[in-house]
């Protein structure tokens, strides 16, 4: 019990955090909204596991992926095959050339279910390809990079281009894919119609639960001795790996989990939004993913949660005033984020605060809170206040 | 081509040529168990050229390095360390956003895996390990300081202290007194005796009163060459070296 309070939450303050978010997603969030606006969350929130997933990779391993797009579409794609499959039954396609394929194939002129099509009829393989085709391409990917170690800007192009390359693949190949329109009018989900009020409804709490499942992970990773190899990584990756570690090993594991966080919010979002489609996978996605874990805090898995709703909320807000300036604002925004604010909101929460005296309790006493190891010191209770140190440092 | 001999550390023949320029040239050098080898030499004499082929972090071009009798030439680096080679760089190569603790307990050589890191529990044995060492180092009552706001001396130290933490046979520091106050120097040296007692220990250092004060066997390095190598006083009486490197 002490293990999953110390490892999952993070301790007392991680606990906290994590209540705090889970009662405004599960309990404020529902009371106060409106179906439409519930949804409209629910969808935010599937964002918000491709944000999580940078927290991991980007924040922690110092890898930045501008691909995370990727790995939300191969998710989503994998959740839309199969609930397409679903609502093309012979009966309701009985006026295709060939009833009982997807629509947009009989458009295309094919005229029977292509093989890789075929096992998505099944809803358990269609869950463990949301897990594995993900892991398995961000293991390609990954390995042929880190090993030969490629990092850095270059890791970002290629990861950049391979979101090019995949949106122009599935525009392409309209016929395999739906093309450009995506993959729509999704109806049942193993006879259950996702359409219904009360199916979204369900839907956004199996969402929000699942994202507080991939952040409790999430710090337990972060919590682990992995965690601080991250950090020890990002600093200084020779010294990591002249102490030992293959570090190309630990960057790829990295690189797949986050592959697997961010196509589970892309699953979810197939499910929430009723359809999936190219303009969820390319450049635009992924960069508007960095844009929500930099405004949240690329360090806090918490933060960065409310950093993508805050985006979020304001994109929708704005682009129905001012449609044409949101683009600007956005990378204004993200401008100002990395210039002022490079912690993003935990960085100004943490800042601000511990100046406001009911605010407090809840203030993380380090920046690296998820990484604070409990034994940190044991017989030696002498230890120097820091600002004693930093003299002694300079001297 | 590795020959079997008694040596810790076996290198023979070593080569190594950038674009045709040889750093490192038909390099032979042995050093004992539990031997205090100190190599100087003017700039670019191939001193931390060296040390890369010694850790792998440079493949030689032809020649073997023999560890235990066993060749590392074609070895990764986390596998050369894992041999039990351990190796501090020229400036001080520590993790500032973590702790001094959390950089002394991230050395420890267990959980070096991913899994292993993943499921890795901090045992009362490797609190132990983390204090002596502390000790040693003199850095026990910064176990929580973040290392970003120690001294430069203290930085150096904490290296040396991730190294001791994985108790390699074979120690290799590069100029780990450069930058240091005479203070630190003395403190640097004593803590280097110390610590040579059970492992073998290769030291570059430009600094010759602290070579003085450490040396046993000194190996005076000259383009990739040994130019001689003996005793403190047979090397300073040579004139070879006097004349490309003490005399100036």
């Amino acid at each position: 019990m002490n293990f999953v309070y110390e490892r999952f939450l993070g301790g007392k303050n991680g606990a906290l955090a994590i209540a705090i978010l889970a009662i405004l997603i599960l309990v404020i969030f529902p009371l106060f909204l409106d179906a439409f606006r519930l949804n409209l969350v629910g969808k935010y929130l599937t964002f918000a596991f491709a944000a999580v997933s940078l927290v991991l990779l980007w924040g922690y391993g110092g890898i930045l992926s501008l691909g995370q797009g990727v790995f939300f579409g191969l998710g989503g794609y994998a959740m839309a095959m199969f609930l397409k499959l679903e609502a093309s039954d012979p009966e309701s396609t009985k006026i295709q050339t060939t009833p009982g394929i997807p629509d947009f194939m009989d458009w295309n002129q094919l005229y029977e279910l292509p093989w890789f099509w075929i096992p998505f009829e099944s809803f358990t393989f269609t869950l463990l390809a949301i897990i594995l085709v993900p892991s398995i391409f961000a293991f390609i990917i990954g390995y042929s990079m880190f090993k030969r170690r490629v990092g850095g800007v270059y890791f970002a192009i290629i990861t950049q281009v391979i979101a090019v390359i995949l949106t122009v693949l599935i525009v392409g190949q309209q016929g395999y894919t739906g093309g450009i329109n995506g993959i729509t009018d999704l109806k049942t989900l193993n006879g259950w119609d996702i359409r219904t009020d009360s199916a979204k409804l369900a839907l956004y709490f199996i969402n929000a639960l699942l994202l507080l499942g991939v952040i409790m992970l999430s710090k337990f990773i972060l919590t682990s001795k992995f965690g601080q190899l991250l950090l020890a990584m990002k600093d200084k990756e020779d010294r990591v790996r002249f102490s030992g570690y293959d570090v190309s090993n630990f960057k790829i594991f990295v690189f797949c989990v986050s592959a697997v966080i961010a196509a589970i919010g892309g699953a979810m979002f197939t499910l929430q939004v009723g359809f999936m489609s190219p303009s969820f996978v390319g450049i635009v996605p992924s960069i508007e993913m960095v844009i929500f874990a930099a405004v949240g805090g690329r360090m806090s898995l918490i933060g960065v949660v409310y950093g993508t709703l805050l985006v979020n909320f304001g994109k929708t807000g704005f682009s129905e005033t001012f449609p044409e300036l949101w683009l600007f604002l956005m990378g204004g925004l993200f401008i100002a984020v990395v210039m002022f604010f490079p912690n993003g909101l935990a960085g100004i929460w943490n800042k601000y605060a511990p100046k406001v005296p009911f605010l407090r309790p809840l203030v993380n006493s380090s920046t690296n809170a998820e990484t604070k190891s409990a034994p940190a010191k044991i017989e030696s209770e002498s230890t120097i206040e820091p600002e004693s140190t930093t003299e002694g440092a300079k001297s | 081509m590795t020959t079997t001999t008694d040596f810790l550390l076996a290198i023979e023949d070593l080569t190594v040529s950038f674009d045709g320029f040889k750093a490192v040239d038909s390099l032979t050098m042995y050093i004992d168990k539990n031997e205090l080898r100190v190599v100087i030499g003017p700039n670019g004499a191939g001193k931390t050229t060296l040390l890369d082929l010694i850790c792998g972090k440079t493949k030689s071009s032809s020649g073997s390095i023999s560890f235990k009798n066993k060749e590392m030439t074609k070895m990764a680096e986390h596998e050369i360390v894992r041999a039990g080679i351990g190796r501090k760089f020229q400036t001080p190569s520590i993790y500032e956003n973590l702790t001094v603790y959390q950089n002394l307990e991230v050395s420890y050589p267990e959980g070096r895996g991913v899994f292993g890191s993943l499921f890795f529990q901090t045992t009362d044995e490797v609190i132990k390990r983390v204090n002596e060492v502390a000790k040693e180092i003199q850095l026990e009552n910064f176990l929580d300081t973040e290392a970003a706001i120690l001294s430069h001396g203290q930085k150096q130290w904490l290296e040396i202290g991730m190294l001791l933490m994985q108790d390699p046979e074979l120690l290799m520091l590069d100029e780990p007194v450069a930058g240091m106050s005479a203070k630190e120097r003395d403190e640097t040296a004593e803590l280097l005796n110390r610590i040579c007692e059970n492992r073998s220990v290769i030291v570059i250092e430009h600094d010759m009163e602290f070579v003085k004060k450490i040396a046993r066997k000194v190996t005076v390095l000259h383009q990739g060459k040994i130019l001689a190598e003996g005793t403190m006083e047979k090397v300073q009486a040579d004139e070879k070296v006097i004349e490309v490197y003490l005399g100036h």
